[in-house]
Formats: C-alpha cells, structure tokens, sequence
C-alpha cells in the first residue's frame, strides 16, 4: 500500500494542491507581517485557504491536518466576522507559521509515501488558546460598540446615570499550574474588563510583548487595580469565570492608595479608540501595499498556469530538436539543390523561420521565474530576526527574472546559506551598526538580472565587510597560501572564502564568518556552470554574486573532429587555439609533450591517443592546439581541425553507458545540425591533474 | 453474459503480446525476444562511437532526439564482425527502463509460439548460452530465446568484474 501511495492521483493532487495553497500562505503570511496587520481581504483569503485545506485533507483522511486547519479556520472565522477584534498580531503570525510548518512536514511524508503521523497536539493548544483569548474580545466587543453608540445619543445622561459612585478595587490573579500562556490568558482578561472599568492598570505590563511575563504572572500573579463606577459584583464575577483561574483576591481600596499604585503600575493599557485609531491607521498602509503587492502578484503568479510534468517538456523538446533536423534534410536535400525552384525557396525559408521559432518557445517553456525562490529567503530572514534578535529587512529585486527549472532547484539551497551567512555574521548588531554610524536595521539586497547568458544573482549586505588583512593572515597560518599580502589583488583574496577548510573557527565572526561552507556554495554553483564572485570592502559591506547560466541545456561550444569523432568544447573553456610548429614542442624525458606559450609551459593532450581513435593526422602542422583553462588550470589539446561554433542542446549519455562506466572527460552528448551525434568534453576532468596522472602511470610501468 | 464477454476480452487483451517473439539471424542462427519488449526496430545508422567502452558496444545513435547506446550481437556473442548492410538491422529493446538497441544480421518475422514448443535449454554453464532463455521449435527450425534481462544486465556485472581486475 505505502508504495503505491503517491501513485494514486488523488494523493498526488491533494499533495499539489495543497503544497501551493501552503505556499502562498507563507507569502501572505510573511507580506503582512511587513506591514504589520492582515487587511480584511488577506483575512477572508487566509480563511479559504485553511477551508480547503480542512475539507481535502479530511476527504484523504488526514485527520491531523484537517482538525488544525479547522482551528485556524475558527480563528479567521472570529476575525471575519468580528472586525472590532483586538487580536495580537506577531503571536497570531508565529502560529499560522508553525501550523505551516506542520502541514509541510505532514506533506512532505505523504509525498514520500509514508503516513502523516505529525503530532499535532502542541500546535493544536496553542491555536485554541489563541482562539479562547480572542473569542472572548469579540462577543465583549459586540457589547462594547452597542453600548457606546447607545452612550453617544444620551452624552448628558450618562455622566449623571453611570457616575454614581466611583471605587478603585485591587485584584490579584493566579493561573492554574498547567494553564500556560498566562500572559496571553492575562491579556484577554484586561481586554475584556474595558466595558466594565474606567481605568485599569496592570502589572507585568508588558505581558503581550514578553514572553517572560508568563514566568512573573506564574509566580507574583498577576496585579490588576482599576476604577469602577458600576456595580463591583459583576467585575468580581467576571474576574472569577477567567479561565484557569486558580484563585483571586478581590479588595476594594482607598482612592489614595489606587493614585500611588498607579504611578507604580504606570502603564495604562491603551484605550479601545487608541486601538481602533491604530488599526485604522495600518490599514490604511496595509491597503496601499496590498495595491502594490497585488500588482506584483498578478505578474508572478497569475491564475492561468497550469503545471506540466518536466519530462513531457522534455520531448517536447527533443521532438522539436528532430524537427529542426528534419527541416535541414529536407531544405538541404541533394537531390533538389541542383534544381533551381524558386517558389520553394521560399516555403522552405518560411518553414525554417517557424521551426526557428519553434525551438526558442520551447526553451522558454522551461523557464521559471526565480520569485518563488525568493520568497522563501522572506521566511528565513524574518526566522533568523526573530532568533538572533537581529533586525534586518530584506529588498528582493528583479525576481521576475527566468531561469531554466533545472538550475532553479540547484540554486535554492546555496542562495539560503550565503543569505545566512548574510544575516548571522555580515550584518552587525544594532549596537555596533549605532556606533558605526549606520541605520540600526540592516539590509540584506537580493537581486536577480540577466547579463547575456547568464543570469547574474547578487546578494549585497550593509554589514561590516570582509577584513583582507585577516582573511590573508587567516588563510596564511592555515597553509593555504605561499605569496606575499601585496602580491594578491583584492578579489583573490576575497575569494579565499570560498576555498575549502578554510575558516570555520572560533574567530570566524571577527572577519564577518563567510566561510563555513562558503566552498559548499562555490561547488555548487560550479557543478551547474556558473562561478561566484565576491566583493567586499570593510565597514561598508559584502556583495556576493553568483553568475549561472540561463539554462543547462544549451551551451555555446566549439566542435572539433578527431579522426571520425566530433567532440564539443564548451566556448567559455577556450582560452586560444593556434597552430604549433613541431619545433615548439618539448618532450620530457617521459614522452609527454609540452609546449611553451609566452614562457609558460603547457602540457599537452592528444585526444586521438587519449581516446585511442584512428586518425589521419599526426604532426602538428596538420592539426590545431586548443589551450582550455578551468579553475586556472589549463592544458592543451590538440585536435585534427575545429568545425565552429555553435549552441548546441545538452544531453545525457544513455543511462546505460553511464551505469556500466564513467568515461573520463566526458560530459555528455549533443546533436550537431545534420543529425550526428558529438561528444562533449568535460575539461575540469582533463586538466593538468589528468596529465600528472598519466605522467605517474609512465613513472610506475617501466 | 455480458461478463462473460468481458472476461474473455480482458484475456484476449493480456495475451496479444504473449508467446509472440521477433526472431533475427545471425549467421545461420535464428534467435527469438519476446515482443514486450521490443519497441522498434530500425536500418542501419551511422553510429558516434565512444571511446573506452568493450568492442560489442559498437557507440551512440540518435534515436529521434533520443540518444540510445548499440550494442552488436555478433561481438556480443563472440562471432565473427561483419560487415553491415541493408538487411542489418537495430532492434531497440526496452529493458528495465534502459533503452538499447542490438544489431542483427537481418530480422526474420513474428513467430507465435506456443507453450509446448518451448523448451529449457541444456544446462550447460559455459559461453553465450547463458543469455539463452529457451529454446523453442517452429515450422523446421530452432529458434534461441533471449533473456534480455540477462543480455544488459549480465554484461555489466562482467565488465565489472573485469575492471576491477
């Protein structure tokens, strides 16, 4: 049965969808939480969402899933229809997200085939205290604004009806032991006395803000005076129905003592009209960035899109490849080239133009917008705010920009740690940021452009910098280095950090601790084509950049002939290519050739000898030497002739050729126009380490 | 009856591809594979060889888009190469989702054998009859099942064996 599970497409559909929904939900979630309240459309959208998430995931029998997101649907319930609710915003948002937290886990186990065995029960108490506290404010409210517009028709009568007596009274509360959350429980509590007192002050005062204040209530309890004109009974019987109460103390006191304890308790709670001002004045802002927001939304993430399994794009685009081939053998067919027609001249040129454009749309197809990668490092800032008591805001720019699906996937776990990085060791804390004259919140810029072919993605932080000096001294005492401070330029030693083994001591935060892992990020980024690069000047902050190209599956490469065999190198691996003459060449005493080239000293490779393929052409006046560079290592290689240059679609060796061996410096395998097969070399596994190999063999045979 | 019907129809459906075989020459040899798993069956391409490989895999063609390694049943078999012409043929087979295709003298036809006709071939441990499956008997001749399992998957079990010595 478990095996089976995600073959059922209803399993898979449920997954799908509500995967988005989550997602989106995190979005809305984390764009709020800028502005600081939900407006009443993201309140009613919040609402949908945890709706269907209720009824799918009761339908597949997720019991777990849907009995939260039914809780979380009362609680939006509550904030639909009550807008008068007072509700605490930043704890309402730590348990939407851990809710969503929670749904992903479950998700993710039922992606894997497994069952959803989440314990739900934590997360499920916090959502119904939650609910409890702001249940209580809203039919509270309800009263609260009949009674005031009933007030505001007889304004005279009721200073003389309501002022008939005035009693200041002191009460203490005490929670039960299990009851948890006291401060929230306290807060409820003053919020709904309101309609009953004139005046309340309170102590812990900071109880929604502070965490902490739980541990005071649970031991001092928790101190309420206040100054009542009604009746003290109800008070008192309000105050006893508290939830969880354990005891009270209810003591009526003189008004000079209430006058002292005031000026102790100090913090008088805002009023509902403070509140309600307030809200209206963040709705206001939440409005008008929802306006933006919204705009950003419909380009990102329109509603007509529908999602299509990568492999069907896939022969999508081999069909298309087979098409453009197709074309050439019938345009170019030798039997009608020697006929002059000119009528099909012109249907062929058209033709050609379609099928042209056919290909393009094709590798648009795969293209993905980098947004929802993006949007993810929102969540890790905020978390990572909330953490290290940092306060650093993120700018997303150009996230709009498209990327081949497969190199999006690679990119969004490098991205998250150099963000990281960005946020835990780059940017300063608020302190320092103060007295280095900068604003108190830092900055982490993500942005996202194209550059020709590639796609440039730039993290640029306001944080204190790398320190050269350190980082050379740093990777000198590690051995890593042998040249002189003076002789490096600046982004070499930058680029120290990237280097494996380098840094992940202790000291790591004194030149900013990019480093751990930052050689993780760097092959990455490499195992896809693309390079980082980083730039830093001290004090002022540290831009990384990664360079990826669009896509992997196509490159601009040079293809060769060997014998019969085609091969392709890849363009941005060529450094030069010339012909030697066979005076230039230098034979070690071991056979291996060499040649120099402007004083250095170059190996190197014959492919026909390395590939053992038969070839016509020997010396070196008849063929071509490539020079190729990666990683500032480079070789020779010398081919029969060069065929030109072209962008050519990558593609694997067959599965089957792979599983039986891994070919040395092959990368994989393309189709040239006219349908042959060429070889694509991979010159990282050449190289000089390749030559030294081959050189050791020598050494050991004779 | 309309059940009945239906029975019979879902027999009839599982058992189209059952007990037929795509029989091929080699030489003077007939040789069978069970329709399942062949899924074309193509001329003679110009075949990309790729270096380091054993000599029965002959290199690469492109299938359509599709880039499929050939392996040569005669080097496979260890018979003597020949050289190919219009009657050779690729046969792509689809094994344990890899694609590969094999290169046969000629292909004969679809054979229905039945059951009683096939036999167990003799056990013998040694050469290419390991790849043998069956052997069975049609009209006047002998025809050698393969077991295409075996034919990709054994090799590569050998070559290993072979490298690591």
């Amino acid at each position: 049965m478990s095996n089976s599970f995600i073959d059922e497409p209803m399993t898979e559909a449920y997954v799908y969808e509500t995967t988005q929904i989550i997602d989106t939900l995190e979005q809305l979630m984390i764009s709020s939480e800028s502005v600081g309240i939900f407006s009443e459309e993201n309140i009613n959208a919040i609402f949908r969402f945890m709706h269907t998430i209720k009824g799918s995931s009761a339908m597949m029998m997720f019991n777990d899933i849907s009995t939260l997101a039914h809780r979380m649907e009362d609680v939006f319930f509550v904030l639909r229809e009550n807008e008068q609710v007072k509700y605490d915003f930043t704890l309402l948002v730590d348990v939407i997200l851990e809710s969503i937290d929670f749904f992903k886990i479950e998700l993710m186990k039922i992606k894997e085939g497994e069952r959803p065995d989440g314990d739900n029960t934590d997360i499920l108490a916090k959502v119904s205290v939650y609910l409890e506290s702001i249940k209580g404010c809203s039919t509270n409210n309800e009263k609260a604004v009949a009674k005031q517009t009933e007030k505001q028709n007889k304004v005279n009568q009721t200073v003389k009806e309501t002022g008939v007596s005035t009693k200041y009274f002191k009460a203490n509360l005490r929670f039960k032991k299990d009851a948890d959350m006291e401060n929230i429980r306290s807060f409820s509590v003053i919020h709904n006395m309101n309609e009953l007192v004139e005046e309340v002050y309170y102590k812990p005062s900071d109880v929604m803000e502070n965490d902490e204040a739980s541990e005071e209530i649970r031991k001092n309890g928790f101190w309420i005076i206040c100054k009542i004109k009604e009746e003290e009974e109800r008070l008192k019987n309000y105050l006893k129905n508290t939830i969880f109460l354990d005891s009270l103390e209810f003591n009526e006191i003189e008004s000079e003592e209430y006058k002292q304890l005031t000026t102790k308790f100090q913090d008088k709670i805002s009023t509902e009209n403070e509140w309600n001002k307030n809200k209206n004045s963040l709705k206001e802002k939440a409005k008008q960035i929802e306006k933006k927001a919204k705009h950003e939304v419909t380009m990102s993430s329109s509603q007509s899109i529908i999602s299509v399994n990568v492999e069907k794009l896939d022969s999508l685009m081999d069909m298309v490849g087979e098409l453009v081939i197709a074309e050439a053998m019938v345009t170019q067919n030798p039997e009608i080239l020697s006929l002059e027609l000119e009528s099909f001249e012109k249907a062929s040129r058209q033709l050609h133009k379609i099928t042209g454009e056919m290909q393009d749309l094709v590798m648009a197809i795969r293209m993905v917008p980098l947004s929802t990668t993006f949007m993810k490092m929102h969540r890790i800032v905020r978390d990572m705010n909330r953490k290290l008591g940092k306060n650093v805001a993120l700018d997303v720019l150009g996230e709009e920009t498209e990327v081949d699906k497969n190199i999006i996937e690679k990119i969004a776990d490098p991205l998250m740690h150099i963000i990281r990085n960005c946020v835990d060791h780059g940017i300063e804390s608020e302190d320092e940021r103060k007295l280095a004259g900068k604003d108190t919140q830092g900055t982490v810029v993500l942005e996202a452009k194209n550059s020709g072919s590639d796609v440039l993605i730039i993290v640029r932080d306001d944080g204190k910098g790398l320190n050269k000096r350190e980082l050379y001294n740093k990777a000198a005492s590690q051995g890593l280095l042998n040249r002189p401070f003076e002789d490096m330029s600046d982004r070499e030693i930058n680029n120290l950090i990237l280097k494996a083994g380098f840094s992940t001591k202790e000291e790591v935060t004194e030149f900013s601790g990019r480093g751990v892992g930052m050689d993780v990020v760097s092959k990455n980024i490499e195992s896809i084509g693309g390079n980082v690069i980083v730039e830093s000047e001290y004090g002022f902050g540290t831009t990384i950049i990664l360079k990826i190209p669009l896509t992997l599956a196509i490159i601009e490469g040079m293809n060769i002939k060997v014998g019969e065999a085609r091969f392709t190198l890849p363009i941005v691996a060529i450094k030069e290519s010339f012909r030697a003459k066979e005076m230039d060449i230098i034979k070690d005493t071991e056979g291996q050739e060499m040649i120099m080239v402007r004083g250095l000293c170059y190996p190197i490779i014959r492919l026909s000898e390395f590939y053992k393929i038969p070839t016509q052409v020997n010396t070196y006046d008849e063929g071509i030497l490539i020079m190729v560079e990666e990683n500032e290592r480079s070789c020779c290689i010398f081919a029969d002739e060069l065929l030109g240059q072209q962008q050519v679609v990558v593609k694997t060796l067959p599965d089957f050729i792979k599983r039986y061996k891994q070919i040395k410096g092959l990368g994989g395998c393309t189709l040239l126009g006219d349908g042959s097969i060429s070889l694509i070399l991979s010159i990282g596994e050449f190289d000089l380490s390749s030559v030294k190999e081959k050189y050791n063999n020598k050494e050991v045979k004779p | 009856m309309n059940e009945e019907l239906n029975n019979v129809l879902d027999v009839m459906e599982e058992d189209t591809q059952k007990g037929k075989f795509l029989t091929f020459s080699l030489g003077n040899e007939y040789y069978g594979i069970d329709i399942m798993y062949v899924t074309e069956i193509v001329g003679i391409q110009p075949i990309t060889v790729v270096p380091e490989l054993p000599d029965f895999i002959r290199g690469i063609i492109n299938l359509r888009g599709k880039i499929i390694p050939v392996m040569d049943a005669r080097l496979k078999f260890k018979k003597n190469p020949k050289e190919y012409n219009d009657r050779t043929c690729i046969i792509v087979v689809d094994v344990l989702d890899l694609s590969i295709g094999i290169i046969v003298d000629a292909v004969a036809e679809v054979l229905n054998i039945s059951e009683d006709n096939i036999v167990p071939p003799p056990n013998l441990n040694s050469g290419g009859r390991k790849y043998i499956k069956s052997v069975a008997k049609s009209n006047d001749n002998v025809t050698l099942i393969l077991d295409c399992e075996k034919l990709l998957n054994e090799n590569e079990l050998d070559e290993l064996m072979i490298a690591n010595e």
